[in-house]
């Protein structure tokens, strides 16, 4: 990621940059060929799968339009069971509450299982900013972490990265062995984790779902780092989003094998876990105390917005990033945000201001592919269009936007004057010959890589009259 | 589209007074300045029994947008009723007037792309392909993702050229892997997306609206 401070420059500049990389692009997109076969066969073995599409939106909406009631029934339940509740308006709250348990154990090592709500609140920095050593258990995330960049996919934070290239760091940062073989080269990371694990005082997760009924939190993942970083550290913290509630326990069985399907193409993840609290007076193992963090951060933003707030039943999946030709092609650091790909650019405005984060609601051909491979059925595409006219009628758009559209409506209204702009514009191109091509030409932007043909000699109209 | 019709027994009417259906407007964010434009289509289109448009796109905004524009409008109910009466070209064919074989002749292979409003907006999916196994001479080879964007999208084109490009190049791929001769879809738009970086990387794949290819005898 480049470091500028417009967002869109960045963007812009990122994009030129890796779509010039036929190398790198097309990598990303064999290895998300082998995600979509895996995900369309698992798919099938639904017994309909657009129906449990339908159910979960179904079981997140009814969360979200009530989640004031959910959320206090979540935090009742976890309380009773001697978990501490945090409630924080935005992330400098969270990160003070984070800040201010781990003070308060006199900790200094911390480790993390995966959780993009602590990429949200630049909880890393902060943490290593006062001294602790904060190390990612994820392998994804411990690979991006070492590279000192940001996951590059929210869940599949290394993916843009060859094995050759986690051999190379491997080596130079943990002084590995020579090798380019994939288990291997785990067995590399796992050896240095299961260290940390022992060693680690606090112990900080994300949470997938958060169930009300029975005041749980439920942690998806495959490597099975989750359990040990929530059990082994005498203190578990989890930072979970407001919008991450379901309603009922019995709706996990069809949550989970969504976001698995959706997610990686599997039936169901190797762990799932469900953690209602620390260790209980009649229980031999678990943190002696458990802190839930839940985090608001402009979510309720969301919420008050009758159109857009079907985004916050996202249960992040990342299957609409790995559907998205946009994604495939600037790939996931481009986008500049903590949640990438069309999800990223639906809710970022929304989160972080649309006058910075506009740029992603118009960077997309509005295919609607995301919204058709969305588990939980988030109209996404056509959100970004509500971004873009949300942006254009508080006036955002560029100038010479402004001016094109309304030249274009006093024409358009017009047939005659639609006749002479067709027969000026043969003219001008006429004219303008000198100039094509070139950087001066008014079709540059359109010219540098594609033809244009020249105007139809005949208009159809033309053509129409002729015939009759 | 006209010839094709007309072939099949149909009176075909143009309004000389038509201009755009709005979506360069709508597709921007510019939902007031599209409904002006969508005003003047309403007008000129009032009296049509069906509505035959070569674009799934211009289908789309009208079908599909329309409604959104005119919501809480007087003209809602015109608007809706006018929505049932438009029918991209081949969904026309196929499914409204229920014919699959237009007596058409081409030879060579050819791969359809799908254009994505007409795709997942209106669900049209089968009547391009049914109508184009029934062209004799013409064999029609699927090619790899059919149905990915071509990366047109309206001005996204122009706002992030580099983007739109590397879209296209993937399709380049796609399509040339067949070996077809021709690349046809419904939409003008994609056809000037897809030609456009086909031409300029000398590509020899043809690429044809499919009403140019139906109207072939």
């Amino acid at each position: 990621m480049s470091q500028s401070t417009n967002p869109t420059t960045q963007f812009q500049t990122d994009a030129n940059r890796v779509t010039a990389d036929d190398d790198r692009r097309s990598f990303l997109r064999s290895s998300l060929r082998g995600y979509q076969t895996t995900r369309t066969a698992t798919q099938e073995r639904f017994l309909n799968y657009e129906s449990a599409r339908i159910a979960a939106g179904d079981a997140k909406w009814e969360a979200i339009e009530n989640l004031d009631i959910y959320l206090a029934q979540f935090a009742d339940k976890l309380e009773a069971r001697g978990a501490t509740v945090h409630w924080c308006s935005d992330s400098n709250e969270a990160r003070s509450a984070i800040l201010n348990i781990i003070k308060e154990h006199d900790a200094k090592s911390v480790i993390k299982s995966k959780c993009m709500t602590t990429e949200e609140i630049h909880l890393n920095d902060l943490l290593e900013k006062e001294g602790f050593e904060v190390v990612e258990s994820d392998l994804g995330e411990f690979i991006v972490q070492l590279r000192e960049e940001a996951p590059y996919h929210f869940v599949f934070p290394a993916m843009h990265l060859k094995k050759e290239e986690i051999n190379s760091l491997f080596q130079e940062k943990l002084k590995s062995i020579n090798t380019n073989d994939p288990e291997e080269l785990t067995m590399v990371a796992r050896e240095v984790l299961r260290e940390k694990y022992l060693s680690a005082d606090i112990g900080i997760s994300g949470a997938n779902f958060g169930v009300a009924e029975t005041g749980m939190i439920s942690i998806t993942e495959n490597e099975g780092n989750a359990r040990l970083t929530t059990s082994l550290p005498k203190v578990h913290i989890a930072l979970m989003g407001i919008e991450k509630i379901i309603p009922k326990l019995e709706d996990l069985a069809l949550m989970l094998p969504m976001l698995a399907t959706a997610g990686t193409g599997q039936h169901l993840t190797c762990y799932n876990s469900q953690l209602g609290g620390p260790r209980q007076d009649d229980e031999s193992d678990g943190p002696l105390e458990m802190h839930v963090v839940l985090l608001d951060n402009h979510r309720t933003r969301l919420l008050a917005d009758p159109e857009q707030r079907d985004a916050l039943r996202c249960i992040r999946c990342g299957a609409c990033l790995n559907v998205c030709p946009i994604f495939k092609n600037v790939g996931g650091h481009t986008y500049g945000t903590t949640y990438q790909g069309p999800i990223g650019s639906v809710i970022t405005p929304h989160l972080r201001g649309l006058k910075d984060w506009k740029h992603l609601s118009h960077s997309s051909s509005l295919c609607g592919a995301c919204s058709e491979t969305c588990p939980v059925k988030i109209d996404l595409h056509h959100h970004l269009l509500r971004n873009r006219r949300d942006a254009a009628g508080k006036g955002q758009g560029m100038l010479a936007e402004k001016i094109l559209m309304f030249g274009f409506t006093i024409v358009m209204r017009r047939p005659w004057l639609y006749r002479l702009a067709g027969r000026l514009g043969k003219v001008g191109h006429v004219l303008t010959k000198p100039i094509h091509g070139t950087r001066i030409d008014p079709f540059y932007a359109w010219k540098k890589t594609r033809d244009l043909d020249d105007p139809a000699k005949q208009s159809f109209k033309q053509y129409w009259k002729s015939r009759k | 589209m006209v010839n094709v019709l007309e072939r099949l027994g149909h009176e075909v009417n143009y309004p000389e007074e038509q201009t755009c259906c709005g979506q360069p407007a709508f597709n921007s964010g510019y939902f007031p300045e599209a409904k002006q434009v969508a005003d003047h289509f309403l007008n000129t289109f009032a009296d049509a029994d069906l509505i035959a448009v070569p674009s799934g796109s211009c289908t789309a905004m009208i079908r599909k947008f329309y409604p959104d524009l005119y919501q809480d409008s007087p003209q809602s109910q015109v608007v809706s009723e006018l929505s049932s009466r438009v029918f991209e070209f081949t969904e026309l064919l196929v499914n409204k007037l229920g014919v699959t074989d237009v007596g058409a002749k081409l030879d060579g292979t050819a791969t359809y792309h799908d254009g994505c409003h007409g795709l997942r907006e209106l669900g049209i999916q089968d009547a391009p392909r049914k109508l184009l196994e029934n062209v004799e001479g013409l064999s029609l080879v699927e090619m790899d993702e059919a149905q990915s964007c071509c990366g047109f999208g309206g001005t996204f084109a122009i706002k992030f050229p580099q983007i739109s490009t590397a879209m296209t190049q993937v399709k380049l791929g796609s399509a040339s892997q067949t070996e077809a001769d021709y690349l046809i879809s419904g939409d003008p738009s994609c056809l000037m997306q897809i030609g456009g970086y086909f031409s300029r990387q000398k590509s020899p794949i043809q690429c044809l609206h499919i009403a140019e290819v139906l109207d072939q005898q």
